[in-house]
């Protein structure tokens, strides 16, 4: 069964006086994937590390699971799994060691041990390459190593700080479709830390977006996105425009939602500052006639210079509170 | 562009030859007075191993006395040195700066003043001051910082707060770690600075010289009292009995350094 977190009124404060996290309260539904989405600086990795016990709140702070205070207990009695951007694989030991390290520490018999990593090899597609050395693989590999090491032990929760960061751009793509499957299968409890917000929309049941140590929203991709409670978090997740439109006042709205015509057809015209081919579709930079800047996008590519007509439906205005 | 490579390229070696040679030929002449007849005459007087068993007979607990406070060295600077040269890995605080300098200091200084605050301080209790242990004291003093800086050097060069982590994050508690992350992780180092501290130890002359008494003589000490007090041929037997001691040491030194420049852990492991 899986884990329910909950924190309450959980802040940090490092010995020299920054504030790293403000009072928070934060509760993570049993098997639920929270990903913690923010700049670097927001306070998603102390965050993470308050919940795996490598860093204390505030005094007043209270961490549970499933009830249990946990505040008090250090890191090595709170059964979480940890995976780590820069893997942390044990350079003394072979992938079969590295996956067997938790189980041999808290005493399982050699059979068990033997079977359970079997299984982790297969579960991360991984087979094969117990007798490897750690030097002897590709990111990608050491890094399913550290997420089978860590699920190895069964843990009540599974923390990922940053996993996918130090690979290249087509193997983090492929890692994050294989993380989610192991997740949806694993059913544990996981909290995932990133600063990319394709990742997050990809693998959270729940986004958290945090700055300057606050959570800014919380909830679906979907909600995030479309419904953005903050300027910082319309602007952080996705790209949006602010247009001062006469009789309206400031707009938030997304490149999506701007439609072009021919000049004249919409409800105001534009040049075309800067397109920009990306394959499946171009991203255009328009000039407005009182000099604003509005970001659109189209299907074909526009000619920079070219005048266009611009629809905007107030529909697709994003409103966020503050 | 012609430069005069052809005319550098034929200086070099010989000049690496002849450097070479400065350096060896008086060791090998050395080595070869400890087994001549008569080294006035000559090798001509014939080839003997007499000197040699001579030293043996008469400096045979010098050598033993050596070994026995080179791996008592070793241990203490095991036992110490490792658990120090990680604490040097992991801090950063400026006490712990402040003691690595502090514990080069013995190596800065002249060993006669070491030795000398050491009697100062210590050679009022006498069965201390009479024992081997004292010499001991003094070997410590002066390679800890070998042991300590070499496993500090491994272990700064891999990602080990992160592996602490990690195996912590498995249930290790801080012994468990310490046993089977740090340590041997730390292996490299602590073979170079045990093969160090060794050597060190064996050819220590300025502590001990301070240090011992009649009754505890090592090695080095016995040599500086040959080459006063005996003929040349028998100091010369006895340098050549230390070298068959120390050489070995001294290429396992290298070859380890060598494997070990082959195979240091990455910083990404």
């Amino acid at each position: 069964m899986a884990t329910r977190i909950t924190l309450e009124r959980c802040a940090k404060t490092f010995p020299d006086g920054t504030r790293a996290l403000e009072p928070l309260d934060l509760a993570i539904e049993p098997g639920e994937c929270l990903v913690l989405l923010g700049p670097s600086g927001c306070g998603k990795t102390t965050l993470l590390r308050l919940i795996a016990g490598l860093a204390a709140p505030d005094e007043g702070g209270r961490i549970a699971f499933d009830g249990t205070d946990v505040t008090a207990r250090p890191i090595e009695a709170r059964r979480v799994g940890m995976v780590f951007q820069s893997y942390a694989l044990f350079p003394n030991m072979n992938v079969a060691q590295n996956i067997a390290y938790g189980l041999k520490i808290r005493g399982d018999a050699p059979a068990a041990t033997a079977a359970r990593v079997a299984e982790m090899l297969r579960l991360t597609q991984l087979e094969g390459f117990g007798e490897r050395r750690i030097d002897e693989l590709s990111g990608g590999q050491k890094q399913r190593v550290a997420l089978a090491r860590a699920v190895a032990i069964a843990p009540s929760v599974l923390l990922l700080d940053e996993p996918l960061t130090a690979l290249d751009a087509k193997l983090r793509e492929s890692l994050r479709i294989e993380l989610k499957r192991l997740l949806g299968a694993l059913k544990v409890t996981s909290v995932f830390v990133t600063h990319d917000q394709a990742e997050a929309m990809a693998l959270g049941d729940r986004i958290a977006v945090l700055s300057r140590g606050r959570i800014e929203q919380i909830g679906s991709a979907r909600d995030i996105y479309a419904r953005p409670a903050t300027r910082f978090v319309a602007e952080f997740v996705g790209q949006v425009s602010r247009l001062n439109l006469p009789g309206r006042g400031e707009v938030l709205v997304r490149p999506e939602h701007v439609e072009l015509g021919a000049p004249g057809t919409g409800s105001f015209d534009a040049t075309v500052a800067v397109c920009t081919f990306l394959g499946n579709l171009s991203a255009i930079e328009l000039c407005t006639d009182d000099g604003q800047t509005l970001l659109a996008e189209t299907r074909v590519p526009v000619a920079a210079g070219s005048r266009v007509g611009v629809t905007l439906d107030p529909a697709y205005f994003l409103e966020p509170r503050s | 562009m012609r430069m005069k490579r052809p005319a550098f390229a034929l200086i070099a070696p010989v000049l690496t030859v002849l450097t070479c040679l400065f350096l060896i030929v008086p060791i090998g002449m050395s080595i070869l007075a400890g087994v001549t007849e008569n080294y006035f005459v000559g090798v001509r007087s014939g080839l003997t191993l007499r000197w040699v068993g001579e030293v043996w007979g008469l400096y045979r607990e010098t050598i033993f006395l050596s070994l026995q406070v080179a791996l008592a060295t070793l241990a203490v600077t095991l036992v110490v040195g490792v658990p120090l040269g990680y604490v040097l890995a992991r801090s950063d605080s400026r006490w712990v700066r402040a003691l690595e300098e502090a514990l080069v200091l013995p190596v800065a200084m002249p060993g006669l003043a070491t030795g000398l605050a050491l009697v100062l301080a210590f050679g009022t209790f006498r069965d201390f001051r009479a024992s081997w242990v004292f010499i001991l004291v003094g070997h410590v003093l002066f390679t800890l910082p070998f042991m300590a800086r070499s496993v500090a050097a491994v272990l700064s060069s891999i990602n080990l707060p992160v592996l602490e982590e990690a195996a912590a994050s498995l249930g290790a508690g801080f012994v468990q770690r310490f046993f089977t992350i740090v340590v041997p992780n730390a292996k490299g180092g602590v073979l170079a600075g045990a093969l160090m501290v060794v050597t060190l130890s064996m050819g220590e002359f300025n502590i001990t010289w301070m240090l011992h008494t009649p009754l505890t003589k090592t090695l080095p000490v016995g040599l500086a009292d040959s080459y006063a007090s005996m003929r040349l041929e028998i100091g010369s037997a006895y340098t050549l009995v230390f070298l068959l001691m120390i050489v070995p040491l001294l290429i396992a030194m290298q070859w380890l350094a060598a494997r070990g420049t082959r195979t240091l852990p990455s910083k990404r492991g």
